[in-house]
This record gives C-alpha cells, sequence and structure tokens, in this order.
C-alpha cells in the first residue's frame, strides 16, 4: 500500500505566503483535488509535490512499504519516487517538430517502467492514426491528449495532474475522467487541480481548498 | 535497472535532439554562417596584406569560433524550456548530470564540429601554413566542448531569465579565455618552430575538467531555474 504524507508544507512566492500549514495523507486509490482561486499558490503546491519547487517548510514524504512498512523517503531529488510519478504541467511538454510517436518513443525511454504500447496509449486518449503526424499540426486539445497518453504509459503509481482538463472537448473530459477513475481502481494515486465539475466517486476524493 | 537503463537514455536524448536539429536545419546553419561571414570579412578590412593575414590567422578563427560558439548557446535548453519538456527532464528518475551532458554534446555535434569541419578551409583562405592546419583544428577539437560546456552552466542560470544575453556573455568570457589563449598561443609558438605539447596537454586538461565538473553545476543551476 503506497501513501503519500503531507505535514505541515508552507509556500511563500515574492514575499507572499500562498498557504500555511497543509496537512493530508493520500493512500492507493483515493484522489486528490486541489481547488482554489485563481493565484491561489495550486500550481505551485504541485510543483512542490512533485519536487521541482522546494517548500518553504514541511515535509512530503513517499511510503512504499513494500519492503518494510513507513519506509519514508525525502521526496526530493529521490530516485524511487521519480520513478513513480509523472507530472503533467500546464505545459504539455510535446516536442512540436517530432510526430507523436516519437514523441512518446521518447518519453518511454525516460521512463522507469512502462504500462502499455504507444499504439494502446494513443488508442485511449482519442488519438488512434495520428503517430506519424508532427505534433506541430495537432490542435491544442489533441496536444493535451498526446500529454495525457504519456502519462498514460509511464507505469506511474502518483499521478500529478495540473488542469488535465484545459482545453478538451466535452467527450476528451469524459475520457480522462474515465481514466483516471480507472487508474484509482487499480490501485493508483492522483492528485489533481481542476475548475470542472468532476463527476468522481465522492468516496474517492479528498478536496482541499487553498483560498479558504 | 536505473544504472543500466543509463546509456539507453542517454542516447535516446542526444538522438532527440539531433532529430530537432535535423528538423530544423535553417537554425543549424546561423552560428556557421556568422563564422565564415566574420572571417571572410577580416581580409576586406585589413587589406590583403598576406603576411599580416598569416600572422593573425589563428587569432581571427578562433575569435570567431568562440563568437559563433556563444551567440548558440541559447539553443541549449531555450526550447525546451519554454515547451515544458525540460521539466519533464528533471523529474525523471534519472541523474539529471548525465542528461545534461547528452544536451551539450549534441548541441557541440550541431555547432562546434561544422566549425572544425570548415575552418580548415577558412585557415587556407587566410593564408596559414599547411602544418599548421591540422593544429588548428586539434586544438578547436579540444576547446569548443568546452565553450559548449561552459556556456551549458551559464545558459542553465540564465534560462529562466526574459533577457539574460548580457548576463550569459559576462558569465561565459572570463572562463573561455584561458581556451582562446592557450589555443592561439599553441598555434603562435607552431608558426616560430616551438614545441607546442604543453598547450594541448593544458587544453586537453580543460577539456576533461569540463566534461567531469560542468555536468553539476549545470544540473543544479536547472533546478534552480525551474523552481
Amino acid at each position: 500500500m503506497k501513501y503519500l504524507e503531507v505535514r505541515n508544507l508552507s509556500c511563500v512566492r515574492d514575499d507572499r505566503s500562498l498557504f500555511k500549514a497543509l496537512d493530508f495523507d493520500l493512500a492507493s486509490g483515493q484522489l486528490l483535488l486541489i481547488e482554489g482561486d485563481n493565484g491561489s499558490g495550486k500550481t505551485s503546491l504541485l510543483r512542490i509535490l512533485c519536487g521541482i519547487r522546494l517548500p518553504e517548510q514541511g515535509r512530503v514524504s513517499w511510503h512504499t512499504g513494500a519492503e518494510q512498512l513507513k519506509a519514508e523517503v525525502a521526496v526530493h531529488s529521490n530516485e524511487s519516487y521519480a520513478g513513480d510519478m509523472v507530472f503533467l504541467g500546464h505545459l504539455d511538454g510535446n516536442k512540436l517538430d517530432l510526430t507523436v510517436a516519437e514523441n512518446l518513443e521518447f518519453s518511454r525511454s525516460l521512463a522507469l517502467g512502462n504500462d502499455c504500447s504507444i499504439a494502446q496509449a494513443l488508442e485511449r486518449v482519442g488519438l488512434k492514426h495520428f503517430e506519424d503526424l508532427q505534433v506541430s499540426n495537432l490542435s491544442a486539445g489533441q496536444r493535451r491528449r498526446l500529454a495525457l497518453a504519456r502519462v498514460l504509459m509511464s507505469g506511474a503509481s502518483l499521478w500529478i495532474l495540473d488542469e488535465p482538463f484545459t482545453a478538451l472537448d466535452q467527450q476528451g473530459i469524459e475520457m480522462v475522467e474515465q481514466i483516471i477513475s480507472g487508474h484509482l481502481q487499480q490501485g493508483g494515486l492522483v492528485i489533481m487541480t481542476s475548475h470542472h465539475r468532476v463527476s468522481f466517486d465522492r468516496t474517492m476524493i479528498i478536496s482541499i481548498n487553498l483560498s479558504q | 535497472m536505473i544504472k543500466s537503463s543509463l546509456a539507453r537514455v542517454f542516447f535516446a536524448l542526444l538522438k532527440r535532439d539531433l532529430l530537432l536539429a535535423f528538423r530544423h536545419r535553417s537554425e543549424l546553419f546561423n552560428p556557421l554562417l556568422f563564422f565564415v561571414l566574420v572571417v571572410t570579412l577580416f581580409p576586406l578590412g585589413t587589406g590583403a596584406d598576406t603576411k599580416l593575414l598569416q600572422a593573425i590567422a589563428p587569432g581571427i578563427i578562433w575569435v570567431a569560433a568562440l563568437l559563433a560558439a556563444m551567440l548558440s548557446l541559447d539553443t541549449i535548453f531555450r526550447s525546451d524550456f519554454e515547451d515544458g519538456s525540460l521539466e519533464l527532464l528533471l523529474l525523471n528518475p534519472h541523474p539529471t548530470s548525465i542528461l545534461v551532458l547528452a544536451k551539450v554534446l549534441a548541441h557541440w555535434l550541431i555547432t562546434g564540429l561544422p566549425l572544425m569541419i570548415i575552418a580548415p578551409l577558412l585557415a587556407l583562405f587566410l593564408g596559414m601554413d599547411q602544418e599548421l592546419i591540422g593544429l588548428l583544428v586539434v586544438t578547436l577539437f579540444l576547446g569548443t566542448p568546452v565553450l559548449s560546456l561552459i556556456g551549458a552552466v551559464a545558459i542553465a542560470l540564465t534560462v529562466g531569465l526574459k533577457r539574460g544575453g548580457i548576463l550569459l556573455s559576462l558569465l561565459v568570457l572570463p572562463f573561455y579565455v584561458p581556451v582562446l589563449i592557450f589555443a592561439t598561443n599553441a598555434i603562435e609558438m607552431a608558426m616560430s618552430g616551438l614545441p607546442v605539447t604543453a598547450q594541448l596537454w593544458i587544453l586537453g586538461s580543460f577539456l576533461l575538467l569540463a566534461i567531469t565538473l560542468t555536468p553539476w553545476p549545470t544540473a543544479a543551476a536547472l533546478k534552480l531555474s525551474l523552481s
């Protein structure tokens, strides 16, 4: 049973305190929904959780419990955490001059595990038959889907998604919701921000509102 | 598992960067064009005094190569920073220093290697002795990778800034000067018929030091720029 433990986390940006003393636990099969107004620190929180940004205070620990229960690891610059976590930020991280397949091929060589093949991932995000197209020819929504295909392929347990529904159409949003609930059912963990109303099973969701 | 896949990641990134450069061929030629233009303009500016040109040829070629290398630095991390793939590179479980090394190697193959290949032609054009041209290529081979490696540290520090241009040149130039001095000094010594092994060893040690020491500060600077 994997879980993420966050204790007493605070973030200061440009001398402005975004959030203080944030505590939560997230276990396998749970989704953390981070809500809040614009500029309330949602993205900063996600960047702290995935290790790009350092928190002002507090700690984030990742418990795998594989060898010994509560095998605590400091998250930052930790290989076993980085290998088990995938991040989808505001920017898709696709290379515009590479084809869809080349992009995924590259992200696959960076990841440690692999959940599914490139063709399977593309089919699940609705980009079948787009393999050989350069990403610069895709629409914003399709680029977002490609980024989601990368998340799907990573084989990571913890998904950290910043506004995954941006630029997606109604059918795309439903598709992503299905993918996320599928991941939760397989014992994965998801942390996401969204302005959309999400229609997940309420029992799996923990939500945090940074504006309050 | 992480160790065994390190080579795979290194070559995957190298391949990706070379492929991207190939798809952007026009940008590829910019530093090269700059290099050729500067060198060909010198005889027009100084007059066709063969003796003078011969004497300053190594200096011209090396200064032009150095400036061309500096102009091309920005491309190492800029596009990765802008499209978000730099974040993904830093977040993956492999050591960032190895990834940095792959990116710098790709950058050198794209910008440094063409300079090295075209330099003998330009040296002939300036009337350099044919025996000295081989030495010039050796100094470029040892020197230009150092320029890319040191430049990577500086560009990693400034990639988050909107206008890092002047800061970048202030950061890198002091470190470029020793390379320039030893490289041109080697050729001048050879012109007077003196041995140049000492200069070449020093350039070689610069290269080894740069390969072993710069990836870590570059990786740390990238983390700093992103946070």
